[in-house]
């Protein structure tokens, strides 16, 4: 129907045309310049990074802040590497990052599926907890916390940043799920129980399974979430063998006052695995970002 | 059917560990921050019970309510920028090319950790060697401000990272909202002859208002409870200059073995953005939502 309406309007558009087309381009060509500047103001500071991540001191302190580096100095790089403990917090946060994204997604799931297939009176409850904890904000638990996971010996402890890595995520996981189950036809399932399936095998073999679009999704907000914390593991981890990336570089920058070089280099390497992420799995980014909030 | 579905032990095996994980994590924990408020207490040693003393003391602490502002601020600011996404996003969902590589562009700094946002920013305003200063000099400006070491600037700098860090955000969902549009509600208002600002301000804006709401709550939340980048960058510096109600508990709690003091600063923090949250929801709500 649209089309057919669509073939109506176009000739009454051609005869306006040559009247508005000069128009038209000005008012395109600001509106490009006014997009194309705000594209600079967002990324030209991380470019401004990566050129003084391959200066000389010479050149930082000494040139315009606009100026190119002269020969890139690699060496930053290799010092920045070895000169701090970046790679064991390099290795920290990776491993702290998906194992926290795992047991997420595993409980999470388990709830969405609990609430929406499954008949019991206390669901609606059970499932605005866990939506107005979406609320509460962290720095309010902070100081408790820190009682808790000290009086159960696990300050300084992994374990204390992958709990409450979990805790704190899952509101916002079983919110974007919850958003999916809902439109999910749920006829697969109720042929599964008629042939005689139990709930754990409904679950495992074909709800899981079915939800792996919106599951990678959720993880990957969740990745970024987590490999970006700073709070927690600057409160619950004291020494440098358990710190994540951004704690530690933290730490390790402050040191350095004076080496724009090696700060640079030492940023450039904690946010190009985020990048490198964005640049394959853009589109599931985006969605993620987008799904957490609206449907929220 | 029922009988699967409604089985006691599934469901119980299924919420129980994650209830458990957010009720031990979340839930109790905000209710001690109210407890220990009555403590004085530095962390280590034993607590003393004082009753309100720490609550009386934290109405009457102006540290605390100029801490407070500056989170007020900063959740003003955030608000008035949405404004300028909000124009942004339009243009961007009006069929212009490019518009997908833009809008993912713009997405980057929100991808970044906080601590390389905000090292990144200190180079920025770094008064002799920054970009910042070098481009108020090339526009002409003789007298650079010093920038995060400025009581009456700092709070204000800060600021400009964390619009730009969330910037591309706000653009998304809007972005997001605005492709949801039917295309024949459009098609119908420029049979009519509706101009692209009529279809904008009388169509497009109306029919994402609910986004729009959705978007004002969590800029003021976040903002109230905004506490990275200003830790990062000025640690509540100069002289409190830059303090936000987080970084006051934080630096109570942490920095100076306050943890009773801390902890009623925290709850009242709590406190603070359960109120906005439910003010908002107030102030935004309107009888006819649109729908469609």
């Amino acid at each position: 129907m649209s089309e057919v309406r669509i073939q109506q309007v176009t000739p009454n558009l051609s005869t306006q045309k040559p009247r508005r087309s000069f128009l038209n381009k000005i008012g395109f060509g600001f509106l490009y310049l006014l997009l194309g500047t705000f594209a600079i103001i967002q990324i030209y500071p991380l470019v401004w990074l990566v050129f003084f991540s391959l200066k000389t001191n010479k050149e930082v302190f000494g040139m315009s802040p606009f100026s190119l580096p002269q020969s890139p100095q690699w060496e930053n790089y290799t010092k920045a590497w070895t000169s701090g403990n970046i790679g064991v917090y390099f290795f920290n946060s990776v491993w702290i990052t998906v194992l926290s994204v795992v047991l997420t997604i595993i409980l999470a799931s388990f709830v969405t599926f609990a609430v929406t297939r499954m008949n019991w009176k206390l669901s609606g409850p059970v499932l605005g907890l866990f939506l107005v904890a979406y609320m509460i904000p962290l720095h309010s638990t902070l100081i408790p916390l820190f009682k808790m996971y000290n009086s159960a010996n696990l300050i300084d402890n992994p374990l204390s940043i992958v709990l409450s890595y979990t805790a704190f995520n899952l509101p916002l996981t079983i919110m974007i799920l919850l958003g999916f189950y809902k439109t999910f036809p749920r006829e697969i399932e109720e042929a599964a129980v008629m042939d005689g399936c139990s709930v754990h095998r409904i679950f495992f073999q074909i709800t899981l399974p079915m939800t792996v679009p919106v599951l990678s999704t959720t993880a990957i907000i969740n990745m970024i979430y987590n490999w970006n914390e700073f709070v927690f593991v600057n409160t619950f981890i004291s020494s440098d063998k358990w710190k994540t990336l951004t704690v530690g570089i933290n730490n390790f920058v402050g040191q350095y006052l004076t080496d724009w070089g090696a700060i640079g280099a030492t940023l450039v390497i904690s946010i190009v695995p985020i990048l490198l992420a964005f640049l394959f799995l853009s589109d599931k980014i985006v969605e993620g970002m987008a799904a957490g909030s609206v449907k929220g | 059917m029922k009988t699967v579905m409604s089985n006691k032990f599934a469901i119980a095996l299924y919420t129980l560990p994650a209830l458990l994980l957010i009720l031990v994590l979340i839930y109790i924990p905000i209710a001690l921050s109210g407890y220990y408020g009555l403590m004085d207490w530095d962390g280590i040693g034993e607590m003393t019970f004082i009753g309100l003393d720490n609550y009386i003391t934290l109405i009457q602490d102006k540290l605390f309510w100029s801490s407070t502002w500056h989170s007020f601020l900063l959740a003003i600011f955030s608000t008035a920028s949405l404004l300028l996404y909000l124009a942004i996003s339009l243009v961007l969902a009006s069929k212009i090319k490019g518009s997908d590589l833009l809008r993912k562009i713009y997405l980057i700094p929100m991808l970044l950790s906080s601590v390389a946002i905000a090292q990144l920013w200190m180079k920025i305003f770094d008064p002799t060697n920054g970009m910042a200063n070098k481009l108020l000099e090339f526009f002409g400006v003789e007298n650079t401000p010093i920038w995060l070491a400025d009581p009456k600037i700092a709070l204000y700098a800060i600021f400009i990272p964390i619009i730009w860090q969330y910037a591309g955000f706000y653009i998304l969902i809007y972005y997001a909202a605005l492709k949801n549009v039917p295309d024949e509600v459009i098609e119908a208002a420029k049979i009519d002859g509706a101009s692209p600002f009529q279809i904008a301000y009388k169509i497009k804006l109306p029919l994402i208002s609910g986004v729009f709401k959705v978007t004002i709550m969590l800029a003021v939340v976040g903002s109230l409870k905004y506490f990275d980048l200003i830790y990062v960058m000025t640690g509540g510096g100069p002289n409190g200059a830059s303090e936000v109600m987080a970084s006051y508990m934080y630096k109570e709690a942490f920095k100076l073995n306050n943890f009773g003091y801390g902890s009623a600063i925290g709850f009242g923090l709590l406190v603070i953005c359960l109120l906005m949250t439910w003010l908002t929801s107030q102030l935004t709500k309107s009888k006819d939502d649109v729908q469609f």
